[in-house]
């Protein structure tokens, strides 16, 4: 197959970024879309002379993007392919996506993740530090190690646990951001206040949890949450918008309670 | 003894109590004027910089992806082994104990995995108070799953995410540090060398690190009391495996440069149920889980003719009879059966396809849900794989409800690594090796379901108090400074290795900070261009290498083959990589050149390790030593013992030291499954 690539370079954060047009011809449809960029690298490591580059560097450096595990699991890839995230297949992070979801002769544009939020590193990698700035703000059950109680000591019913182990499948992509238009964080936080609200363990701390989360995301430059749930659509582990109104009703809980919003 | 091993006395039992019981601690006040220095954020790196943290230590914490919680012990997907005897069908930890050491081929440490099989239970229960949804029955109790090489269900498990599961609550465990302040997260940062010190007395300790800033490219130094190493293994090696991209060798390598022991590297585990390979672009192989022989059925056609029109797509699986098809596991090992240990069912695999009844490309065999889908219903197959599912028929193509899924052995886990004594210490004082990076307790294979086991046992329970120990004669030391001799040589080693490598293809204007003026002009460099190559073409070309003479199958003209091969294209890498970019910018060409600088003095190194091991044994197959019916057959009279490599300098042949395996309380058989 062959492609043609508009792809968003930018050599840092403070540089200025534009779209640069590459060619690639005789791709396999099994190529996953990152070994596409593979051998678009490869590509311009040999050729040497940035074609078609409105950069006139004589060295033509390869596209940085962030990808890991390459199996759908670490959350690192993410590229905005056709204005999408994670391109146009469901259920997929970028690197499960393969070539043969596109037609012969396809223009395919590549961008970063667009989000204030998310600022972007160099070409096609962001900075998604925000989020664990989140988690670090109360994702978590305080369980200091050691001294745990026997693990069949705490029953879960069946369909708690399940549950919980739905919201508890994200990956921590970016995904629902980059698909939101006002770059809300809210299927992201809903997630995991959903997974540890939902276990009798999560329970002491759940008032706290969401408060500190929430005001955290606010703070961190992430827009509000407008219930357009684009981020349910593009989420690659299909993670429900349910999630949400668990994360809504606990937040008017804490506000009733008298909490700051 | 050198080197010595400082397994405790008592019986075996009670080594761990009588450890804890005479151990050194640190007084609270003192523990925050301690810093600890943690290098990964997989199980074992996440779970020991908590535990350290929340102790009072000061720790800081090193990963090269840009959040903690993408270390590769994400991707695990089958489970984590307890003796919880939550089934009552006999488990125990000494059942535990004796499954492991016998797993792993009579080649681990008795001690470490006693201890290892003591804490499994405590690791649980830590898990689930973290809110780690385990699997549960209806009555709201854990459920359990079997996993090779045990005839008890002791595997605990989140769907096909376990991995990530755990890994996010170590992670949560780990955010929780960070907000306290006990611990330092430095993200995109990654280790490229070891700072040793001799102290007062002339001891030569770990102090720091030196660290690539991967966005910057600026070298910054960190000093700390203690130095823990827990950044994975090294499978990345055969360029081709189941680990993640970024997966690589280069913090433990450097530790070994500086005189950490490398014990036991030609110990690989190849995994019997992964995607086979389809083409040359190909950047990694995706693992099934092990958790799929509980139901499937590993199978290839009985007839060869069969096979053959299979791989000229005449005839598809479901065209081949029942009586026509050859369970080649459950034939050979009916007390097991799919369930065999991993190195078994991967040799079998080879068997099978080398003798010309592989399917697909003609390296691949079936794994068939057919009858399992016929018993249990579509329904309960898809809950309990739905994830696997999902993924094959993403990456293939095609419906594994269908039909049955391809398979084929890859490399996927790698049991040597940095010698550790009974402390997780090193050879190098102050420097501890946790998780995968150390080769302590799967001997010459690993089971399934063990991984995550050791990583969160040596993070959680095992580090906290062997580190306390050492840590308590270094309260006398005082704050450790990084403006010292030895950080200024560690940071000149990198800076010169940066140089060389970015220099190959930079003398001749090829890379972008050479700083030379009479580069060529343009119209040169295409004829420049074909002399070079990228890092990944050498990289696939020592993986290719790795594979064929230095992998399933071994013998000593293939490993002569592979030393000279790779020194061959060792040489050809250092003449005529081209590394573009520039050393001062974010550059993952630089990060993968280096990484492959390192696979190469490993590769040697494996291939040295196989070639002493004159006997088979776990995942280490040498043709030469086998049984009539093909399968391993060790020498314990001769090689029952650590293999522990010391560094000698670059292109000069390592030294090796032995540390005797000594079986006290298990009785030494032949690894039987049938």
């Amino acid at each position: 197959m062959n492609f043609t690539l508009h792809i968003w370079r930018q050599a840092n954060a403070q540089a200025q970024g534009g779209f640069e047009t590459y060619s690639l011809e005789n791709i396999s449809p099994d190529c996953s879309f990152l070994e596409m960029l593979d051998i678009l690298n490869e590509q311009i490591i040999s050729n040497q002379q940035s074609d078609n580059s409105t950069n006139q560097q004589p060295i033509a450096h390869p596209v940085c993007f962030d990808n890991d595990c390459r199996e759908g699991i670490c959350g690192m890839c993410g590229l905005y392919i056709n204005g999408r995230p994670h391109g146009n297949d469901d259920g997929v992070t970028t690197c499960q996506l393969h070539m043969r979801r596109f037609h012969d002769g396809d223009e395919i544009w590549v961008e970063p993740w667009r989000a204030k939020a998310f600022p972007v590193v160099k070409d096609l990698v962001v900075d998604r530090s925000a989020f664990d700035k989140i988690i670090q703000a109360g994702g978590y059950i305080s369980a200091t190690t050691g001294g745990a109680p026997d693990a069949n000591s705490i029953l879960v019913p069946k369909h708690k646990a399940d549950e919980a182990m739905d919201a508890a499948a994200c990956i921590g992509c970016g995904a629902c951001v980059a698909a939101c238009k006002n770059a809300s964080a809210m299927l992201f936080v809903a997630a995991k206040v959903s997974h540890l609200s939902l276990l009798p363990q999560g329970e002491p701390e759940a008032a706290d949890r969401v408060r500190k989360m929430v005001c955290k995301m606010d703070e961190l430059g992430f827009g509000s949450c407008t219930n357009t749930f684009a981020c349910e659509a593009e989420c690659p582990k299909q993670i429900k918008r349910q999630h949400i109104a668990r994360l809504n009703r606990q937040w008017i809980g804490h506000l009733f309670k008298g909490g700051k919003a | 003894m050198f080197p010595d091993s400082k397994i405790p006395e008592g019986p075996l039992a009670q080594k761990w109590t009588n450890y804890k019981t005479n151990q050194k601690l640190v007084n609270p006040a003192n523990k925050r004027k301690l810093d600890i220095i943690v290098v990964g954020t997989g199980l074992a790196g996440a779970s020991a910089a908590a535990s350290l943290g929340a102790l009072g230590f000061h720790v800081d914490i090193f990963c090269l992806q840009d959040s903690p919680r993408r270390a590769h012990s994400i991707a695990a997907q089958g489970g984590i082994n307890a003796a919880k005897n939550y089934q009552n069908d006999g488990d125990s930890v000494m059942r535990l104990f004796r499954d492991t050491i016998k797993g792993g081929d009579y080649r681990a440490r008795e001690a470490n995995v006693y201890r290892l099989a003591e804490v499994s239970g405590d690791i649980i229960d830590q898990c689930v108070a973290q809110g780690v949804p385990f699997a549960r029955d209806y009555s709201g109790m854990l459920d359990n799953r079997s996993f090779g090489g045990a005839q008890v269900s002791r595997t605990f498990y989140a769907r096909g995410q376990t991995g990530q599961q755990l890994l996010l609550g170590a992670y949560g465990a780990l955010s929780r540090e960070i907000s306290r302040g006990t611990v330092t997260l430095h993200t995109r940062s990654e280790m490229l060398d070891l700072v040793v010190d001799n102290d007062a007395q002339g001891v030569a300790r770990a102090r720091g690190i030196i660290v690539r800033n991967m966005v910057t490219g600026d070298l910054e130094r960190y000093a700390a009391h203690a130095v823990v190493v827990a950044s994975g293994g090294y499978g990345n090696v055969y360029y081709l495996s189941t680990n993640a991209m970024n997966s690589n060798v280069s913090a433990a390598w450097a530790c070994h440069r500086q005189g950490a022991l490398f014990a036991n590297p030609c110990y690989v585990q190849i995994h019997p149920t992964c995607i086979p390979v389809h083409g040359d672009y190909q950047s990694k192989l995706t693992l099934m889980s092990e958790s799929l022989r509980n139901d499937g059925r590993i199978w290839v056609p009985k007839r060869k003719e069969d096979a053959e029109a299979i791989r000229r797509g005449e005839k598809g699986p479901n065209d081949i009879a029942e009586e026509d098809r050859d369970y080649y596991l459950e034939r050979r090992y009916p007390a097991f059966g799919n369930l065999v240990p991993r190195d078994v069912a991967s040799r079998a695999a080879k068997e099978r396809c080398d003798a010309g009844y592989g399917v697909g490309t003609g390296l691949a065999v079936y794994l068939d849900f057919r009858d399992a889908i016929q018993r249990l219903g579509r329904d309960v197959v898809e809950q309990k794989y739905g994830n696997l599912f999902q993924m094959y028929q993403k990456i293939v193509d095609t419906d594994p409800y269908e039909e049955p899924m391809m398979i084929y052995p890859a490399v996927h886990y790698t049991m040597g690594g940095l010698w550790v004594d009974y402390e997780l210490q090193t050879t190098i004082p102050g420097l501890f090796a946790a998780g995968e990076a150390n080769f302590s307790d799967h001997g010459a294979n690993r089971l399934g379901a063990s991984a995550l086991m050791q990583g969160l046992a040596d993070g959680y329970f095992v580090l906290p108090y062997t580190l306390q120990n050492y840590l308590a004669d270094q309260i006398y030391v005082g704050k450790v400074e990084s403006n010292t001799p030895a950080f200024d040589a560690a940071e000149q080693r990198v800076r010169e290795r940066i140089e060389r490598l970015m220099g190959i293809a930079g003398k001749f204007g090829l890379s972008g900070d050479s700083g030379i003026s009479d580069a060529p002009a343009n119209s040169q460099l295409s004829t420049l261009n074909s002399q070079f190559h990228s890092v990944d073409h050498y990289h696939k070309a020592l993986g290719r290498i790795m594979w064929e003479y230095c992998g399933m199958a071994r013998s000593k003209e293939s490993l002569a083959t592979a030393a000279q091969k790779v020194a061959e294209l060792e040489a050809d890498f250092y003449q005529h990589v081209c590394v573009p970019g520039t050393a001062d910018s974010m550059n993952p060409e630089l990060e993968k050149a280096w990484h492959l600088a390192d696979y190469f003095e490993l590769a040697r190194l494996i291939v040295a390790d196989a070639t002493q091991r004159e006997e088979s044994c776990g995942g280490h197959f040498r043709v030469e030593h086998q049984t009539a019916d093909g399968e391993t057959l060790r020498d314990d009279d001769h090689f029952m013992f650590v293999g522990a490599w010391e560094y000698q300098g670059e292109n000069q042949a390592e030294t090796m030291h032995t540390e005797p395996l000594h079986y006290e309380d298990i009785q030494i058989v032949n690894r039987n499954y049938k």
